[in-house]
């Protein structure tokens, strides 16, 4: 940690209210903004900067005027930070966040299990950092306070909606009255009790789990190292689990299984919650408490992420159980998944029908969310009888054996889903390995290039990039006149270069494209390039297509299918040969 | 690997003893631990998910079918 800015109390920042422009007669009402995402959380704040970064205004409205209260979402993975990165706020959030890589199980008083999130050298971004979800969503609310297209409206609640051919009127609560806010699109960002998803009719499906857990989060000075540790039954919390976490600020997170009969509102009083942090801490610590909570949860999703013009991102539109970091960290993903497919509807270079694949593509990501949430929570708090006998014989021969170490399940880590199956993707004609498939989020690499940026990923996304491995030199004069013409196309698709030669003035004879040198082979590696090698990654850094030569034939037409302007029965080459192990 | 259901065990009636002794003294409790213990160890042994699946399989439909007489 080397927090160099003074902090800012996030949970106690208060945003005016201040009166519209529709409200003041500045802004026709039947004049629909481009954009209405309704949430000002972590999720409502990414798509808002994303879109405005897009070149698309955004009206944000938000029914309060604080940020999160809690610690809540804490732990923030690589792909999030990434993702953060692109937007331009990562950097805050690593430099204040704890990071972390390692976690330990332990069953009674003895470590059964460890695991290593991030084995491997040559990322940018650890593996995961704590950090309260008040400073995500500060330094997030600051991002995009500092963008001249987001206009954020506190203190506004959406209390009806109604939708029309080509707009949604929304009707917004402020404290001068209700007002008509018309937007061609709106996101629903609003959470898990979502009252836009109520107001369309629509609910979450899925299963709730029978059980109840504690968050203390309580500061103090202690020794415990930044990792994650789970105990199954351990001697000061009998029979139940128990996970440990560090935050920033010295504060702790420690969450404490119930059972389902515990009493939520008595568990929430302080004297019964001391003695159950002195319990873990023994009887000489001192620490005070931050934050208390006891919850439930339930893996839950809505059928559909679209309703019309409605589009469900994060907590909205699904639930997962805590256990995998998978609902700030997947409702994320949400928001870069949309924010592009929405820019490029909006500004004519796609079709309404993309933001179907928003739907296909996060739904998909939701229901693998959503097994490994439920997998994790099955092994936690077993159903049945039988499932806890097997749960008990898994955590008896962990000691001893390797194998049963596997079956140990205190939750499955968030990754981002490779969207395989998407329609977006082009199907491998060439045999490539790795788990750079079509539909896989790009791993990063260290490079070298002449702007001092250093890592593979600040060169992906935003737009279409077509990677190609090689110098500039590489192409012949016929495919690089092809590659300049599609770049005159309707569809922006910027041309990065990564060669393992010292970068050579060959990049001047080439305006606009990247050149980075791969200084320890570790894009090539991680790509399974060759010379010669090319990949189109899409605007939130997924790859869809890629070619083991520059055919530019082939680029043109993967940018069509996957920006959705490509008939569905031009996908005819052949299924790829080699399928890509998943990443750790 | 398809599961082999034909007959496999080097020494049958040595094999259904021992698996019976395992249990010997054991109550109810200890008895279903030691069982999940075992299946544990042998699914591993097999490591095959279609073998494993198709072992699940037969033994479910045991417990549909109308108990032996």
């Amino acid at each position: 940690m080397s927090s160099t800015e003074v902090d800012i109390d996030y949970q106690k920042q208060t945003y005016a209210y201040a009166p519209c422009a529709e409200q003041q007669g500045g802004h026709r009402a039947d004049s629909p903004h481009p954009v209405i995402v309704v949430g000002a959380g972590p999720v409502g704040l990414a798509t808002a900067i994303d879109l405005a970064r897009h070149d698309v205004p955004v009206v944000l409205v938000d029914d309060d005027c604080t940020l999160s209260t809690g610690s809540r979402a804490i732990c923030f993975a690589k792909r999030t930070l990434d993702i953060f990165d692109r937007l331009g706020c990562g950097d805050r959030m690593v430099d204040k966040g704890v990071r972390w890589h390692v976690g330990k199980v332990f069953l009674q008083d003895r470590q059964i299990y460890a695991f290593d999130l991030l084995p491997e050298a040559g990322h940018q971004r650890p593996a995961f950092i704590n950090l309260q979800q008040y400073y995500v969503e500060g330094y997030l609310l600051d991002c995009a306070r500092a963008m001249p297209n987001i206009d954020i409206r506190w203190k506004s609640r959406a209390v009806a909606v109604e939708q029309h051919p080509d707009h949604v009127a929304l009707t917004i609560e402020t404290p001068d009255g209700c007002y008509t806010l018309c937007g061609r699109y709106v996101v629903a960002a609003d959470g898990s009790r979502s009252p836009l998803r109520r107001m369309l009719g629509q609910e979450s499906h899925g299963h709730t789990f029978r059980d109840r857990f504690l968050i203390a989060d309580v500061k103090m000075e202690a020794p415990f190292p930044a990792e994650r540790w789970f105990w199954f039954d351990p001697p000061f919390h009998p029979n139940q689990s128990v996970l440990l976490h560090r935050q920033p600020d010295n504060v702790w997170r420690i969450d404490f299984q119930l059972g389902w009969d515990a009493d939520p509102v008595a568990e929430r009083a302080p004297e019964r919650v001391i003695p159950r942090v002195q319990a873990l801490l023994g009887p000489d610590a001192k620490f005070e408490l931050e934050w208390v909570s006891v919850y439930t949860f339930a893996c839950v999703r809505m059928d559909s992420f679209r309703h019309g013009r409605v589009l469900f991102t994060g907590d909205a539109a699904h639930g997962v159980s805590p256990f995998g970091a998978r609902g700030a960290n997947s409702g994320v993903q949400d928001a870069e998944n949309l924010a592009w497919k929405l820019a490029y509807v909006l500004q004519g270079k796609a079709p309404d029908s993309l933001l179907d694949t928003y739907a296909s593509e996060r739904e998909y990501a939701a229901d693998e969310n959503i097994r490994n949430s439920t997998r994790s929570t099955d092994f936690i708090t077993p159903k049945s009888a039988v499932s806890r006998v097997f749960r008990d014989a898994v955590l008896t021969l962990a000691r001893d054996h390797a194998f049963a170490r596997q079956l140990v399940n205190s939750g499955r880590l968030s990754v981002p889903a490779v969207l395989r199956d998407s329609v977006l993707n082009t199907a491998d004609a060439d045999a490539f390995g790795g788990a750079m498939a079509p539909g896989a989020a790009c791993v990063d690499a260290p490079v070298a290039d002449a702007a001092g940026k250093p890592w593979l990923l600040q060169h992906l996304g935003n737009e279409f990039v077509a990677l190609v491995f090689g110098p500039p030199a590489g192409l012949d004069a016929a495919q690089a006149d092809a590659l300049r013409t599609l770049q005159q196309g309707g569809i922006p698709l910027r041309v990065v270069f990564v060669t393992d030669a010292a970068i050579s003035a060959s990049a001047q004879a080439w305006p606009g494209a990247t050149v980075l040198r791969d200084t320890e082979g570790l894009a090539a590696n991680r790509f399974d390039a060759r010379a010669g090698t090319c990949y189109l990654i899409r605007p939130d850094q997924h790859v869809c297509a890629r070619w083991r030569g520059v055919d530019v034939a082939g680029i043109a037409a993967a940018l069509a299918r996957a920006t959705g302007n490509a008939p569905a029965s031009t996908n005819l080459a052949p299924s790829a040969p080699v399928q890509a192990p998943a990443l750790a | 690997m398809p599961l082999n259901t034909a007959p496999n065990l080097a020494r049958p009636d040595d094999f259904y003893e021992a698996l019976i002794d395992m249990h010997r003294d054991l109550d109810d409790a200890a008895s279903q631990a030691v069982n999940a213990r075992l299946i544990l160890l042998l699914s591993n042994h097999i490591g095959d998910q279609d073998t494993l699946a198709e072992a699940m399989r037969l033994a479910r439909a045991a417990a549909e079918a109308p108990a032996p007489a």
